[in-house]
Formats: structure tokens, C-alpha cells, sequence
């Protein structure tokens, strides 16, 4: 395919390879005190599984898997909220695949599904958006989630809902915010970051700009990174490049598909149907500060949260689930003490477990369960 | 989710809504288009670009100058590394 097979070729990344292991010794990193690199995106964690990364990167590399995935940091309380939307009678409430499986405290969406809710996968917001059309007697509500990436695709929806006086269709607002959270995760005391791969396709919305702080005001290199191999490889590349030269600024792997600032029509359609919030709950990491959006009050019609006064109950995680030190690379995936007993894909107790983006199903999906569960053994004895 | 595929637009089906057709590896779906039209431009001028879908849309136009330019420096960062590694087998 144009655009992806060219940047997946072995024989580049071979190339890369040789000249990430020639950097390294430069950066004063060793084995026992490997370079800590934070790929922030879920879409890079998989990328970096699925075709083995870490193994072609030396020991003094290592690559901490962020907080990135949508799905994986969504409190339960919000799956709570979901099915209960999901159970009235009147709904058709519809989502992304993804949030199908994320674990609530009384059921997540496919379970309610199969006990009769009506409940839809959709590729599209638009996708809802047509059922609404198509079922003026029903309410259709979308679990509008993600990044600045998906930002754009359900305010235009809501937009053009709005232009075609559609009234049947709302959005249950959880879209989350990127720059709040690199902030909360580079200050936070226990952690010790020296580069990040920044996230490419919020990047292609919101721009170059936003990550300036973090090469200003918190000295650390930052790559702007695309999701085939060698963009990830060339992408740690350049944080080397970065740190052997001492400097600590943004930089533009992938600027195919990155202008250098953003997106202009997607960020005005964002602007002009949402609005920051206060704050915002994540599992395992607690509340952010203005790390999510709801919608303005011009678009109160349109707001799920607004007309079915949605309880936002609030559930503490499961006390053995260790997600919150996993999103914040405390401890590797393999560590939390319930992984791929309690927790596995089948039966996960956490999202990170639920998600192909998550790290501790690409753990589990990828690795060496066998060796990890015994180096697990090891370090919790 | 956040994943987005590399696919080229064909036709414009509604230009009141900005709707097109793009094919993404044979396979032909409808994708929204109003991230990448502007004045400069227009939904007419769409047809044969390259183009990121995302969610149903089509959220950056793909720049082949760009595209090149990173293969290129990988390609010449490879030739440099076989100067370098020829050299050494020679000293040798
Ligand atoms: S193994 Fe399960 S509970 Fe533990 S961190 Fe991973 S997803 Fe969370």
C-alpha cells in the first residue's frame, strides 16, 4: 500500500538500527541505567509490539509505554454511566469497538448488549449520526472518545446534526486533552522521562506548537512521530541526535502528514462546539486539570450528559489493578501482580488489558508470557 | 482508534456536505472532507489526492515532497553507515 509499505521496509530499519546503537554510548546511558523514552501514544505502543521495536533497540534504551490510549484510561464510572444511557428503552446508543469491552463496575458495553440494550459499533460518528436520520422515534446517542485526533470528526458531526435540524442525536462527551497530560505525567515526582515520541495524529490537528513546553520549559527532546516502523525508529533516532547534541526542541518526523500547524478547520470546528473542562478523571491517574473538553451551552441540545442528566458516578479502580503505576511507567506491564492470572484480554480488570493499544494486552498478546510471568515471580517475591 | 489509512479520493459525491469517495486499498467508502478544503483548496481540486482517513474523514492531505524526503535521508543514512563500515573493513 502507498504510503505504508515504504515505511515498513526491513532494510531501512536494519539501517536505523545500526546508527540508534552507534548513538547510544554517547548519551552516558547503560543497561543499568537505560535512557527512558515515552512513546505517549497507544497507537505507537502497538506499533512498537506488533513489530517487535523494543527487541531491535540496545538494553540502554527503554521505552516507557504512556498514557495514550483513550480507551485504557476511561474511569469506570464512565462505563457505569454508558450502560445506563444504553439501557433506556428509547436509545440507541453507539461506539466505537474499542470501548465494547472496557470493564464497569456493574457490566461493560457487550455484556449489556447481550442482556437486549441496544447497542451499535460504529466506524463513524457520521455512521451515528445516519442511524438518527434513519430512526427519528429513537434517541441515538454517540460515546464520543479519543484525542484531539478524533476531535474534529464528532464536532462536525454535531455540526452538520445541527445544519440538517436533526434533533434525536447527542454525544456523550469524553474526549480528552494531550498537552495537560505530558504536563501531569512531567510533573510527577516519580518519574524521570528523557524524551518523548509525540503523539503524529493528534500533532496533525492541534500542530508543532502545543509541545513547545516541553523542550522550553521542561528541557526534554520531543519528536513529532508517525506509526509505521522506521517512523518510530527513526523517530528514537532523533531523540539520540537530540540528547548526544544537548539540545531540546520539537521535531517533525512525520511531516507527511504533520504541517507544522495543524489543522485549521478541524481546530475551529473543535472550538466552536466544545469547551475545556475544570478537570477530568482518569483511571489510574486521577483527576487532570483541564484535561478533557464538554460541549458549549449553544450545543446543550446535543449534550447526552445534559438530556438524560447522566449520574457521573465515580468508582474507585479495583485495589489489586496496578494501571495507574503501568500508565505512568512506575512499573512494567508484566509487574501489576494480577497480570495473566486475574487479568488477562479474556478477563481484564483494567482497560490496559482490554485495548490492542493498551500495553498490558500487547504484553500479553506479544511477549514471552512464560519468561515475563517468571521474571514477575522474581520481582514480587 | 487513533490509527488513521493512507487512501486517495476518486470522486466528490455531495459537495453541499463535503462528502467523497475514497479508495483505501481497493476498497471504496465515503469520507467527510471538510478538514482539508479551504479557499486555496476547494472541493473540486480534491479528486487524486492522497489523503489520511480517519473516523470517516479525511483529516490531512498526504505531502508526497515530504513523504520522499523522509525516505531519502533514510536511504542516504544507510549509504553513509556502508562508506563508514567499508572503510573500516579495509583499515582492516
Ligand atoms: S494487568 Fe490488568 S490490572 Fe494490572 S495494570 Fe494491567 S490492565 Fe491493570
Amino acid at each position: 500500500m502507498k504510503y505504508v509499505d515504504e515505511f515498513r521496509d526491513p532494510d531501512k530499519a536494519r539501517r536505523l538500527q545500526a546508527e540508534i546503537a552507534r548513538l547510544v554510548p554517547a548519551t552516558g546511558a547503560t543497561a543499568e541505567r537505560p535512557l527512558q523514552l515515552m512513546e505517549f501514544c497507544g497507537g505507537h505502543t502497538h506499533t512498537i509490539f506488533r513489530y517487535g521495536i523494543e527487541q531491535l533497540l540496545p538494553e540502554a534504551i527503554e521505552l516507557i509505554h504512556g498514557p495514550g490510549c483513550p480507551v485504557c484510561v476511561l474511569p469506570m464510572g464512565r462505563v457505569d454511566d454508558c450502560v445506563t444511557l444504553a439501557e433506556r428503552r428509547d436509545v440507541i446508543f453507539t461506539t466505537f469497538g474499542d470501548a465494547m469491552r472496557v470493564p464497569g463496575s456493574r457490566k461493560s458495553l457487550l455484556q449489556a448488549k447481550a442482556d437486549g440494550a441496544d447497542i451499535r459499533m460504529v466506524y463513524s460518528p457520521l455512521d451515528a449520526l445516519h442511524l438518527a436520520r434513519n430512526n427519528p422515534e429513537r434517541e441515538v446517542i454517540f460515546f464520543a472518545l479519543g484525542f484531539e485526533t478524533t476531535m474534529p470528526s464528532t464536532a462536525l458531526t454535531v455540526l452538520q446534526a445541527e445544519a440538517d435540524g436533526i434533533t434525536n442525536f447527542s454525544l456523550f462527551c469524553n474526549h480528552i486533552t494531550t498537552v495537560p497530560t505530558i504536563k501531569a505525567i512531567l510533573d510527577s515526582p516519580d518519574m524521570r522521562i528523557d524524551g518523548f515520541l509525540a503523539p503524529g495524529h493528534v500533532s496533525m490537528v492541534v500542530g508543532e506548537r502545543p509541545f513547545d513546553f516541553v523542550a522550553e520549559h521542561y528541557h526534554k527532546p520531543i519528536v513529532i512521530t508517525g506509526f509505521e516502523p522506521l517512523d518510530i525508529l527513526q523517530s528514537i533516532w532523533m531523540l539520540l541526535r537530540q540528547l548526544t547534541e544537548q539540545r531540546h526542541v520539537v521535531e517533525n518526523q512525520y511531516a507527511r502528514i504533520v504541517p507544522a500547524g495543524g489543522n485549521a478547520a478541524g481546530m475551529d470546528a473543535i472550538s466552536r462546539v466544545f469547551e475545556l473542562r475544570e478537570y477530568f478523571e482518569w483511571r489510574g491517574l486521577g483527576s487532570i486539570d483541564h484535561s478533557g473538553v464538554k460541549m458549549r451551552d449553544t450545543y446543550a441540545a446535543f449534550d447526552a450528559e445534559r438530556k438524560f442528566s447522566v449520574a457521573n458516578i465515580k468508582i474507585a479502580d479495583p485495589k489489586s489493578c496496578q494501571c495507574g503505576e503501568v500508565l505512568k511507567g512506575v512499573i512494567r506491564p508484566w509487574e501489576c501482580k494480577v497480570f495473566g492470572t486475574a487479568c488477562t484480554p479474556e478477563t481484564p480488570m483494567g482497560a490496559l488489558m482490554v485495548s490492542s493499544e493498551g500495553a498490558c494486552a500487547a504484553y500479553y498478546n506479544f511477549g514471552n508470557l512464560t519468561e515475563l510471568m517468571a521474571k514477575r515471580k522474581a520481582v514480587n517475591a | 482508534m487513533c490509527l488513521g489509512i493512507p487512501g486517495q479520493i476518486t470522486e466528490i459525491s455531495d459537495r453541499e456536505t463535503k462528502q467523497a469517495i475514497v479508495d483505501v486499498a481497493g476498497v471504496k467508502r465515503p469520507v467527510n472532507i471538510a478538514c482539508i478544503v479551504d479557499e486555496a483548496h476547494p472541493v473540486e481540486s480534491c479528486v487524486g489526492d492522497w489523503v489520511l482517513v480517519h473516523v470517516g474523514f479525511a483529516m490531512s492531505r498526504i505531502d508526497p515532497v515530504e513523504a520522499e524526503k523522509t525516505l531519502a535521508l533514510l536511504t542516504e543514512l544507510g549509504e553513509a553507515q556502508a562508506e563508514i563500515e567499508a572503510m573500516q573493513t579495509g583499515a582492516r
